[in-house]
């Protein structure tokens, strides 16, 4: 087999590997899921009167507003997760016996992000599901759809390969809880939950120009018609640009300790 | 000339610290046979893990050449990794996947066909005494089964040349027997075994061949008997009822340690070759300085003498015991 072939084999063992370890500890899994749809259910039914008035329509607006920031919280919050348990696999002995075996190096890493990945794109359905349950009405049509999920993957792939590399820097894991936590306010500190707008000016300066803005625009965009612009290049750019550089990180970190 | 399952010279290598460098291994020579035991055995903190470590692929030394299993370490290191197994202190399997799970882990990460995987760890349960315990995760194991499904996830690859680093550290005297027997039937069927150990016993029992490493060093090296023969004789075993005898016939002897085993801390130990002119000496020496020991025993010589001899100590000491009784 080729070397290709080999990191390939070795890589979907270390997924089949972190897979069966996510089913046989759920707690994070539902813990995951469970917390975003409760904030979606709070911005929805508690603040979503006063902040749909603001945007000049009612809580069946915010609810349509609120949605793709939403999602890209539940990511940040699932980054934490990972980075968790990053950290914790690097202090159980298993990692030692991988690396004195002759495998792939990057498999275990791929392991962790691509059932992550996989982790999180479940937790978004379950989300986009309560959310339709509870009066989002995208008027996407199923391209626009595979365009939103596809943006979507990519943020996630992007975001947890991020996670990754900050678990691989952490001294422990619950120093690893606390690595990610800035990302989680990313989506307010953007057009998430209220429009940039009505922010000031340094704060809408920020939240314009930060990467999650033109990801949740875009999302926004391609599921409920509002105009897209040149967010979606911006978003793809930025996706592939944290992605690419957290997965070197990454891989540098790792075959260095 | 057999062919060397190791063979390193000049092995070095230090750690950066707080006051400049520390030096964990200070110029190694090994030259180990293939189809046999080698036991590295020497006090914590003497190097031996970090040894395992280089010579398992997880560390790179400052300096030295080694071949391991006749793969240049440095330039050859996935070969070498593909030769080797690795059982270390801290278990290495996956706690949250059953024993089953882990032992078909191994087999994919080794390439193994599914059917040959499946085969090899019904093989394994089998033979470690797992079966019971095949579909229970790992993580609800007791200390003696992780440790034998730790070695049984070595094997699956077949390793020519298996690392067990302390492997019966912290394990009950039955799983402790039960490992030396699966570690003697590993070599009956032409497996290289380089062992790290603290215990003297288990290096006497199993050892073809055996190096004392203290601070860095090899210091001995040989068979059992080899190293026996190094010293002259035992020691005699005093005991005595208080603290301050004990600490005078310290004095007066100039040699000798607080023997570890006795509880109430009033065993000293003193390196002797057990004949009637030597124990005269020592009672005379006793006698002038006042102290009578309450009870006397001699010991002909085993493995402990010949570590104790040859550093100082005693191997289960720590250095903070030792600062203690060389006060």
């Amino acid at each position: 087999m080729s070397a290709l072939g080999l990191a390939a084999r070795d890589s979907s063992t270390m997924v089949r590997r972190q897979l069966k370890r996510l089913i046989r500890y759920p707690s994070m899994t539902v813990q995951l899921v469970i917390t975003p749809v409760i904030l979606l259910l709070l911005f929805v039914y508690v603040f979503g009167g006063t902040l749909g008035a603001g945007i000049g329509g009612g809580r069946d607006t915010y609810v349509d507003y609120v949605v793709p920031g939403i999602l890209l919280m539940a990511a940040t919050m699932a980054a934490t997760g990972t980075a968790v348990m990053v950290a914790t696999d690097m202090t159980e002995g298993i990692i030692a016996r991988f690396r004195t075996m002759r495998i792939s190096r990057a498999s275990v890493l791929t392991g962790h992000v691509v059932a992550s990945v996989i982790q999180q794109l479940v937790g978004m359905a379950v989300v986009i599901g309560v959310a339709l349950a509870v009066g989002f009405r995208p008027n996407a049509t199923v391209l626009e759809w595979l365009a939103a999920a596809g943006l979507l993957t990519l943020f996630v792939v992007a975001i947890t390969w991020l996670s990754v590399a900050l678990g691989l820097k952490s001294p422990t894991p619950e120093a690893a809880s606390n690595a990610p936590m800035p990302l989680v306010f990313l989506p307010f500190l953007g057009s998430g939950f209220v429009p940039t707008d009505s922010m000031p000016t340094v704060l809408r300066w920020f939240a314009e120009y930060q990467p999650f803005t033109p990801i949740m625009q875009t999302v926004r965009g391609l599921l409920l018609g509002s105009p897209i612009g040149n967010n979606a290049v911006i978003a793809i750019a930025w996706c592939a640009g944290i992605g690419v550089v957290s997965y070197l990180w990454a891989k540098h970190t790792y075959n260095k300790a | 000339m057999t062919n060397l399952a190791i063979a390193a010279n000049g092995l070095r290598k230090s750690f950066p610290g707080k006051d400049g460098d520390k030096v964990v291994l200070d110029g190694v020579d090994l030259a180990v046979p293939e189809a046999t035991i080698f036991s590295l055995l020497g006090p914590n903190g003497a190097g031996k893990t970090t040894t395992v470590q280089i010579l398992s692929t997880l560390l790179r030394a400052d300096a030295g050449e080694v071949r391991v299993a006749g793969f240049d370490l440095a330039r050859q290191a996935d070969d070498v990794r593909g030769a080797i197994g690795v059982t270390g202190q801290y278990s290495a399997v996956d706690k949250l996947l059953t024993g089953e799970e882990n032992l078909l882990l191994m087999a994919d990460l080794r390439h193994l066909s599914r059917r040959d995987g499946r085969r090899r760890a019904a093989e394994m349960l089998e033979r470690f005494d797992l079966v019971d315990a095949a579909r229970k995760p790992a993580g609800t194991y007791s200390g003696g089964m992780r440790r034998r499904l730790d070695l049984a996830m070595t094997l699956v690859g077949d390793p020519r040349l298996i690392f067990l680093d302390e492997p019966t550290t912290g394990l009950d005297p039955r799983s402790r027997r039960t490992m030396w027997g699966i570690v003697r039937e590993l070599v009956a069927g032409g497996v290289t075994v380089f062992l790290t150990t603290q215990y003297l016993d288990e290096a006497d029992r199993l050892a073809d061949h055996i190096a004392l490493l203290d601070h860095g060093r090899l210091i001995a090296e040989g068979t059992a008997d080899e190293l026996k023969r190094l010293i002259p004789g035992g020691h005699v075993s005093l005991r005595f009822t208080d603290d301050d005898a004990l600490k005078d016939a310290l004095d007066a002897l100039g040699r000798g340690f607080v023997d570890p085993s006795d509880d109430d801390r009033l065993t000293l130990q003193v390196p002797s070759d057990g004949g009637v002119a030597s124990l005269r000496e020592l009672l005379a020496r006793l006698d002038a300085a006042g102290v009578e020991p309450s009870d006397l025993s001699v010991h002909t010589p085993d493995l402990d003498d010949v570590f104790l001899t040859l550093t100082g100590r005693d191997p289960g000491q720590n250095t903070d015991q030792k600062a203690e009784v060389s006060r």
